[in-house]
């Protein structure tokens, strides 16, 4: 019990330092606000040409989610990468509190920002694109969208665990954050992919979330969505809290935490 | 017992060359390191760039595995009881790295404090005693990007005490920071030996190592090379004397390393060192004792306009210098 406590107090205050961290620089937060909306324009101006007032509120509500998830690709392996910049990352695995009780709240940290990107995207549609996205059961909505969010922290610090062990690691994000456009079907429903692109995508919470918060929004049934979307987050938490022991006993034998 | 105790510890690294064809190669970074820290000392590493300071420490500090050998700390072993040895040691390396640059040195110290499994009950109280211990009440509530580098070093210092180690390291705290912060640092660091903490240092300054360290070891290649207390190691040159020579070569320090090699050779002389300076190069000779060699190594010297000419006692620098190029 004892232990569990200490371990919500390093996450909790770890993930409230890392929020500080990312709330107190304007360049950031400017970048936070123009980076989700201009793709979610750009995604909005291509449905509105079919002319389908339906096809544009699944566009509306795909593109809010594709920003939290372009959020979490990039920016959680790059966090590390910018601890390992700053000299922190060695401070980090030299710590006696395990290294996955240092990285998720970081992770944390980004998804939370995330949700901004959410929320003023689908402001953004609303105004400009005039898209009303009715949601028939708010509660549902709003539980597929955190558990949509945490399952991407989790997905993300299973991203970043990779950087510890690996300098060039940062690379997968941006290598992911396109082609989970696709996959997560945000923008193209998965029943036009082949059959291989669908277990891919089935593998990745956010296309369950995405799922959930349709169905919510539409009235149906969202909650196998949102339990599926937990499971599969609390499964990505758990192999990167296994992953990261052992890469940082790797990084160790081959020497890629900082040396100088 | 002894707090730390290293056993022939090696560590090798792979370095690979080229592109499509790799070709790798192996590095011996540190070649069988032995030593020993008591309770209460402070020790220090000594070497020049490359010779396996900073590599000797990460292994100790867990960061890296050793290639073969052993060291423990407290009796836990740096490998097998990694996780443990993390509670009783404090790690903290010179320059502007290592703080959350936007965060308060409050909230840095309390993200650690967490991290380093302070009670939370205690954390208030200790962050307060060590802002005060290294002169930082006041600011603490300013972000670290203001700060200046030795501000910045003193906050790593009580960082690194934040959960009272048994066991801690200073890996070259002074490098680039002013002689009046140097100073400050300095007196942090031997309050802290004063009040009983045992301490690894590593540091270039010569005369910080002599002024601070109760024992040194040097490192040079990767060995150690000597080991003793700052009086020892000086007696290793003492017995001798040192003959400076300012030179002005003119077309480049290349025509006085050039003779180098025919200074070392005259009689009486233990070994050479070029050092430059911008507007020449001082030529530090460190001589046998009862041996004159000044006239020798002007006439050595001829053709070079040479300035003024000094003969003195050896310091610890000359001693380092003489086991790390000897």
């Amino acid at each position: 019990m004892r232990g569990f406590m200490r371990g919500a107090r390093v996450l909790g205050v770890g993930w409230i330092l890392q929020l500080k961290i990312l709330a107190v620089s304007a360049f950031d937060g400017i970048l936070n606000i123009i980076y989700p909306l201009f793709f979610a324009t750009t995604a909005l101006l291509m449905f509105r040409q079919s002319g389908d007032p339906q096809a544009l509120v699944y566009a509306g509500l795909g593109a809010a989610v594709m920003g939290t998830w372009s959020a979490m690709a990039t920016s959680a392996s790059g966090a590390l990468q910018g601890q390992r910049w700053q000299g922190t990352l060695e401070l980090l695995v030299t710590a006696p509190t395990r290294v996955a009780l240092a990285v998720l709240p970081i992770t944390a940290a980004l998804a939370t920002v995330a949700l901004y990107s959410l929320v003023a995207t689908l402001i953004w549609g609303r105004v400009l694109f005039g898209i009303e996205v009715h949601i028939a059961s708010p509660l549902a909505f709003a539980v597929a969208l955190l558990v949509t969010l945490a399952s991407l922290a989790t997905f993300g610090f299973l991203l970043s665990v990779t950087v510890v062990r690996y300098r060039t690691g940062w690379a997968l994000g941006n290598l992911l954050e396109y082609p989970g456009w696709l996959l997560c079907g945000f923008l193209v429903p998965l029943d036009l992919f082949p059959e291989w692109v669908r277990v891919i995508a089935r593998a990745l919470p956010p296309t369950w979330g995405m799922d959930a918060i349709r169905a919510a929004a539409a009235g149906l049934d969202p909650w196998f969505d949102i339990a599926v979307c937990a499971g599969l987050g609390v499964g990505y938490a758990a192999l990167g809290a296994f992953l990261s022991e052992r890469l940082i006993d790797s990084a160790r034998r081959h020497a890629t935490l900082a040396l100088t | 017992m002894s707090i730390l105790e290293a056993h022939d510890l090696r560590r090798t690294f792979t370095t690979t060359t080229g592109v499509l064809r790799r070709n790798r190669k192996q590095v011996e970074a540190v070649r069988g390191v032995s030593f020993a820290i008591e309770p209460g000392e402070l020790f220090g590493l000594l070497g020049p760039n490359g010779a396996g300071k900073t590599t000797t420490i990460k292994m100790l500090i867990t960061l890296l595995l050793p290639t073969a050998g052993s060291a423990n700390i407290l009796g836990l072993d740096v490998v097998r009881d990694a996780r443990e040895v993390r509670r009783h040691i404090g790690y903290v390396f010179g320059g502007d790295r290592g703080l959350y640059e936007r965060l308060s040195a409050q909230d840095n110290l309390r993200y650690f404090a967490e991290l380093y499994a302070v009670p939370a009950r205690d954390q208030r109280a200790r962050i307060g005693e060590l802002l005060e211990l290294v002169g930082l009440t006041g600011r603490e509530k300013e972000r670290v990007e203001g700060f200046s580098r030795g501000m910045r070093q003193r906050l790593h210092i009580a960082r690194g005490l934040l959960h009272d180690p048994a066991l801690l390291f200073l890996d070259e705290p002074s490098i680039g920071i002013d002689p009046v912060g140097a100073r400050e640092l300095r007196a942090t660091i031997a309050g802290l030996r004063s009040a009983g903490k045992t301490i690894l240092l590593t540091t270039h300054y010569m005369f910080e190592a002599d002024e601070l360290c109760d024992r040194i070891a040097v490192l040079s290649q990767g060995e150690l090379v000597a080991e003793g207390t700052p009086a020892q190691l000086k007696a290793r040159v003492t017995a001798g004397s040192v003959v400076e020579v300012e030179t002005f070569s003119g077309v480049g320090p290349a025509d006085v390393r050039g003779k180098v090699d025919a200074v070392g050779a005259l009689p009486g002389v233990r070994s050479v060192v070029v050092d430059d300076r911008p507007d020449g190069e001082t030529v530090v000779v460190q001589v046998e004792p009862g041996v004159d060699v000044t006239a020798a190594v002007l006439g050595t010297l001829s053709g070079i306009r040479v300035g003024r000419v000094v003969t003195r006692e050896p310091t610890l620098e000359d001693a380092y210098v003489q086991l790390v190029s000897s």
